[in-house]
């Protein structure tokens, strides 16, 4: 997508394009860009939707605690789904915590795709030693599961900050946390396709008369490899999520003074049983939901881009 | 450990024969540390090996000293006492017990390398008189032997000589003990098998020296520590007891016409307390403490809504305070339970006159997994704080995380709760926590509160045997305590067992351990 | 390929001792086990003690080399909580987390490659649109969230499968085993399913990706030119074609499944090494932790050792690269 946005004109060119036909033809691809559209819109605007800053602790007031959603008996204006157990607006804390989850999940992927592109890039256009050493890095990190890479990262960093440091700093630690574990997907596809592009007369040609090796790299052989990293990116954005949602359900993620969604989940789960469903029902709604829309949209890319599924 | 497993299956299979084998299954919150007693210094583990393991004394239903494994005891003087021991008692193994079980016990467990050394602070050297008959003698003149000997198990020598057992085990060395997955005591119940993690079996022992007043023959014991989990398998029946039960699960365990919850307040009263040092650890204030002014903490006790955290994070359940120790504690005073009233137009002046008009920020330091409800009554209060004006950064995180920091001093304000075990006596909150740090006292004191008038107090009462005079100075100490609100006193906390209807009877005493040797089944 | 070979475990060793250093390094960090194993009521002398009984007050390095040679006889000391062995203890919990994964990789085969030759074979049709559709939302709901939701459905509401555990176990030798007993096959359904459900849409969806890319090539259009009925195109071609892929995938797999158990164990209170683990971050429990990283990634390693190897002897113009990409799918 920020490919559109890049030069004017692109959208344009986009919608007549094959691919711009195969997504008005693809009710998944359009809905589903639709749904993340208003979603990240909600998110980025939360301020100015939510009843209430679920991180402003003088705001929440533990009287209105557990309200029912405002369609049941009990339900309370302004609190449309509820409140939880400290008095929190759970519509509020939805809004606030889909864009943790989408900050981290992006941010997630934008930081693994640059380290990944750029020792890719390195990897594949030096070769050699300096190769090896990056690919023997990438089997390291890929011979440890993601979840346990992902634990531990997360664990030391908060560890290493001081105490003030470590809620504002928590989102950051997450980013890194998930992409430092997923950068290699992208060092190993852009390596290969700049293994081959190095080849290539133009880039020998380049080479020839001295065009800086960064240029080279930036100018010629980037734009040829960036397909496939794309759908890596649609792809992995909904791991990320998850993989976001799953640490701080775990407890090593997200602090429960600026809740993610995972967390929102954990703290619900807590009450399963006292009849307060809408505390875990209703997060695990949106992160499905969003999720799922990122997921249908990459689905969709990955095969329209791949000519042999077409 | 084949063996082992080969015996429990006899057991089990022998057990499944008899009609009438009464199964306990008890599904509690943590895993016990190990069967070693003197392993791993930690209350539950202690209570639950209670089972197995028994000491010279020990507490009743409702939490008096009685006989156990001595039968009498008297002071020959002011720091020696004399046992006479229980005759006719066996081991589960089949030895009988002795004096010199008892020496060897007490060197076990006052050696070096115990973690459980500090149970027994007062402890000097002990001397068989003859095989039923040992004497003790402590560093100086010591009201508390009995409470503490209450938590001291003792051990068959031969077992320990035979299995290389006489010191604790030492995880410095990479070594097990044999003691660790292997137990022999005089208790009502014996071990069967052992699964750490997933169930441990305890078997009735017929030649108990005591008459039992349970009926039960097995307990499983299975650790479940997913609270939504433990509830779900106590509704379904693979549970027959709890000894914690999530307090916002209480209702619908209640209207299970098949689970019964107990419910009662317990002995640890909880407090906030204050970094008192030159400086705050994080604050935009840089150049001095502002809770070392007495307006300053003044004004955080009135800003805290009591009411609504006992309502709310609390489920009504607890015990408003604003005593620094339970009723039932000796050195509790009904006067000094009165609080401060919520007042948050006073507490803003306060701040405003101890030129803070604006607040300040600082750290609060509050553990997930240690108090009951720790994370939900942190959260209320630090909006409450932020009411007033000021500006907590809460840190909730695992006990693990927490506590190097507050150990260290690394915190301005931490939740903290003391539940006087197990002495169950002031005397216990106020040498480890409010005395100034020397010695072996203020081993708690990690904010540098403290003051010399209690010291003194605490001093005296310390090696005073006359107990009315003793209580008075604790009393006294502790009237400075709240006068001076070095802690803001918060609520005694709640504690609920829930049982299913399989079961007829147990006592639930204060220091919310479990005593199944007092619990019938139907 | 001898020196193919050599190079490939070469790699491996590396790998492992990268890992090792990793698990050593990190835990140095986290917590302070010497206020988690001593009494409330210790003294200061009796901390700096311990702490040099555990040895923490050693250099780095020396610490570090200790480790390493330990872990390599496999010993990883004793745990900090529960003073037992970790090898013992890590040893206890592999049969549950072992029969956890396996089952669900069957479940996901059972599951996952019939229902992609379905997909593939219809793929227009409504059906296989409708399951297309669950895939996605297969691999969008987190598998905590499903874990809870079946326990609220199938053992609180309807009370037909227990909530946590796994239920009786029979001992074979070391090896414990729940599937000998009906509770303990009954224990094993919920967990299985939460944890093959990322697994069977993963496997539905690379069956379907394979059938349709194997009925494009020339030998299908062949087979279906001489006339051969469709089923045998499917079946015995065509399916039988992709099959290496699943099964090169599923291999690969089982690595990340073990290291998600830990979710589900944790949601089922399944007493497995990832449920050990959980435990071990909360206590600090240094051992447990480190050991637990080392054996998740030797298995993992083997893994990816073994499917590289077999494939070098299948296909000698395949070296490394061109499929532990999909290691890490997840």
């Amino acid at each position: 997508m920020p490919a559109e946005a890049a030069k004017p004109g692109r959208l344009r060119r986009f919608l007549d394009s094959d691919i711009g036909w195969s997504f008005r033809r693809t009710p998944a691809a359009w809905l589903s860009a639709l749904v993340l559209a208003i979603l990240i819109l909600t998110a980025l605007f939360c301020p100015l939707i939510a009843p209430q800053n679920p991180h402003d602790l003088a705001q929440i007031f533990i009287d209105k605690a557990e309200i029912p959603p405002i369609w049941s008996q009990d339900g309370e204006w302004p609190f449309l789904l509820g409140t939880d157990p400290q008095g929190r607006d759970v519509f509020s804390a939805i809004l606030y915590g889909t864009r943790v989850s989408l900050i981290i999940g992006f941010s997630a992927v934008m930081v693994s795709m640059v380290i990944g592109v750029s020792l890719g890039l390195i990897s594949g256009f030096y070769g050699g030693r300096i190769d090896n050493l990056l690919m023997r890095l990438g089997d390291t990190v890929l011979s440890i599961p993601t979840l346990l890479m992902a634990i531990l990262v997360s664990a030391i960093f908060r560890e290493l900050l001081p105490p003030a440091l470590r809620d504002p700093f928590a989102a950051a630690v997450l980013v890194l946390s998930i992409s430092l574990t997923s950068w290699v997907q992208y060092a190993r596809t852009v390596r290969a396709s700049t293994m081959v592009e190095r080849r290539k007369e133009y880039v020998l040609a380049a080479r020839i008369i001295k065009v800086p090796a960064g240029r080279i790299m930036r100018r010629h052989i980037l734009p040829n490899t960036l397909t496939p990293v794309m759908v890596a990116a649609t792809l992995n954005l909904g791991l990320a999520i998850l993989s976001e949602a799953t640490l701080s359900f775990l407890g090593v993620g997200m602090p429960i003074t600026q809740p993610s969604l995972g967390t929102l989940i954990r703290i619900g789960n807590q009450y399963l049983f006292s009849g307060s469903w809408w505390l875990v029902v209703f997060p695990s709604l949106q992160l499905g939901l969003i999720v799922l829309s990122v997921n249908l949209l990459g689905d969709w890319l990955r095969d329209a881009l791949n000519p042999k599924l077409r | 450990m084949k063996k082992a497993w080969l015996l429990a299956a006899v057991a089990a299979f022998a057990l499944n024969g008899a009609v009438e084998a009464k199964t306990l299954k008890w599904g509690s919150a943590r895993e016990i540390a190990s069967l070693d007693p003197y392993s791993f210094g930690e209350t539950f583990t202690l209570s639950v090996l209670n089972h197995v393991y028994e000491g010279l004394v020990r507490y009743t239903g409702d939490l008096k000293i009685e006989p156990a494994l001595a039968e009498s005891w008297e002071t020959v003087s002011p720091t020696i006492w004399r046992f006479k021991l229980r005759q006719g008692v066996k081991f589960h193994n089949g030895n009988p017990f002795t004096a010199d079980d008892v020496i060897a016990s007490l060197a076990r467990v006052t050696h070096d390398t115990s973690p459980l050394k500090g149970n027994l602070p007062a402890y000097k050297s002990s001397k068989k008189i003859d095989d039923f008959t040992v004497e003790i003698e402590v560093n100086g003149p010591y009201p508390l032997l009995l409470n503490d000997l209450t938590n001291i198990f003792i051990f068959d020598k031969e077992w320990m000589e035979a299995n290389n057992s006489l010191l604790p085990t030492d995880s410095g060395k990479g070594v097990k003990g044999y003691a660790t997955d292997n137990a022999n005591g005089t208790g009502p119940f014996k071990v069967e098998s052992r699964r750490a993690d997933s169930k441990t079996i305890f078997a009735r022992n017929p030649s108990w020296w005591d008459k039992p007043q349970h009926n039960i023959d097995v307990i499983e014991f299975i650790p479940i520590t997913s609270s939504s989990t433990r509830v779900a398998a106590m509704l379904s029946g693979e549970i027959d007891f709890t000894n914690v039960a999530p307090l916002q699960d209480l209702p619908r365990l209640t209207a299970s016409s098949e689970v019964k919850v107990l419910q009662t307040n317990e002995l640890r009263s909880v407090f906030f307390a204050f970094n008192l040092g030159d400086k705050l650890v994080e604050s935009d204030v840089k150049d001095k403490n502002p809770f070392k002014d007495i307006k300053v903490r003044e004004a955080l006790y009135r800003a805290i809504d009591i009411d609504a955290v006992q309502k709310r994070a609390m489920r009504g359940l607890s015990r408003n305070t604003g005593a620094l120790v339970a009723p039932a504690i000796p050195g509790y005073e009904p006067s000094q339970d009165q609080r401060l009233p919520f007042d948050l137009a006073g507490a803003k002046k306060l701040l405003a006159d101890a030129g803070y008009p604006n607040g300040f920020s600082f750290v609060m330091n509050c553990q997930s997994d240690s108090l009951v409800n720790e994370e939900e009554f942190c959260q209320a209060v630090a909006a409450m704080w932020s009411r007033a004006g000021l500006k907590p950064n809460l840190s909730l995180a695992p006990r693990s995380q927490q506590a190097p920091k507050r150990v260290k001093g690394d915190f301005d304000a931490i939740s903290f709760g003391w539940a006087n075990e197990p002495m169950i006596d002031a005397y216990s909150l106020l040498v480890q926590v409010l005395r100034s740090k020397s010695g072996t006292g203020g081993v708690f004191n990690w904010g540098n509160w403290g003051d010399p008038r209690i010291d003194a107090l605490i001093d005296k009462s310390g090696v005073e045997l006359d107990t009315p005079k003793r209580i008075e100075m604790m009393k006294e100490a502790l009237k400075i305590a709240k006068a001076e609100h070095l802690f803001i006193p918060l609520h005694q906390q709640p504690m609920a067992w829930a049982m299913r209807n399989t079961m007829a009877s147990t006592v639930q005493a204060s220091d919310n351990k479990p005593r199944l040797w007092l619990t019938t089944m139907k | 390929m001898p020196a193919f070979l050599f190079k490939r475990f070469v790699n491996a060793a590396g790998v492992m001792l990268a890992v090792a250093f990793l698990a050593f390094l990190t835990f140095r960090f986290v917590g302070d086990p010497v206020e988690l194993m001593l009494n409330e009521q210790a003294s200061q002398a009796q901390r700096d003690e311990l702490r040099v009984r555990l040895g923490l007050d050693k250099g780095f390095v020396l610490q570090f080399a200790t480790f390493v040679g330990n872990a390599v006889r496999g010993d990883f000391g004793i745990s900090y909580r529960n003073q037992q062995e970790v090898f013992t203890l890590i040893a206890e919990r592999f049969p549950a987390t072992c029969e956890l994964v396996l089952v669900a990789t069957f479940l996901s085969l059972a599951v996952g490659i019939p229902l992609g030759v379905y997909t593939a074979i219809k793929r227009d049709s409504l059906l296989a649109k409708a399951l297309q559709f669950i895939s996605v939302l297969g691999v969008s709901l987190p598998s905590f969230a499903l874990g809870i939701l079946f326990i609220l459905v199938f053992s609180v509401t309807l009370q037909w499968l227990p909530a946590f555990g796994r239920g009786e176990v029979v001992q074979l030798g070391w090896w414990s085993t729940g599937l000998l007993t009906a509770s303990g096959r009954k224990a094993l359904i919920l967990p299985g399913i939460t944890l093959s459900l990322f697994q069977i849409t993963l496997v539905m969806r690379l069956v379907r990706a394979e059938m349709l890319e194997t009925m494009r090539t020339d030998f299908i259009r062949f087979a279906r030119a001489r006339g051969l009925p469709s089923r045998a195109v499917h079946f015995r071609h065509a399916l039988r074609n992709c099959l290496m892929p699943v099964i090169t995938v599923t291999g690969l797999q089982i690595g990340n499944l073990i290291a998600f158990a830990l979710v589900t164990e944790t949601v089922f209170q399944w007493p497995g090494m990832g449920m050990l683990f959980v435990q071990a971050v909360t206590f600090v429990d240094i051992p447990v932790m480190a050991a637990y990283l080392i054996v998740v990634s030797f298995i993992f390693v083997s893994l990816n050792t073994l499917v590289d190897l077999t494939y070098a002897w299948v296909d000698p113009r395949l070296r490394e690269d061109a499929l532990s990409g999909g290691a890490n799918a997840r």
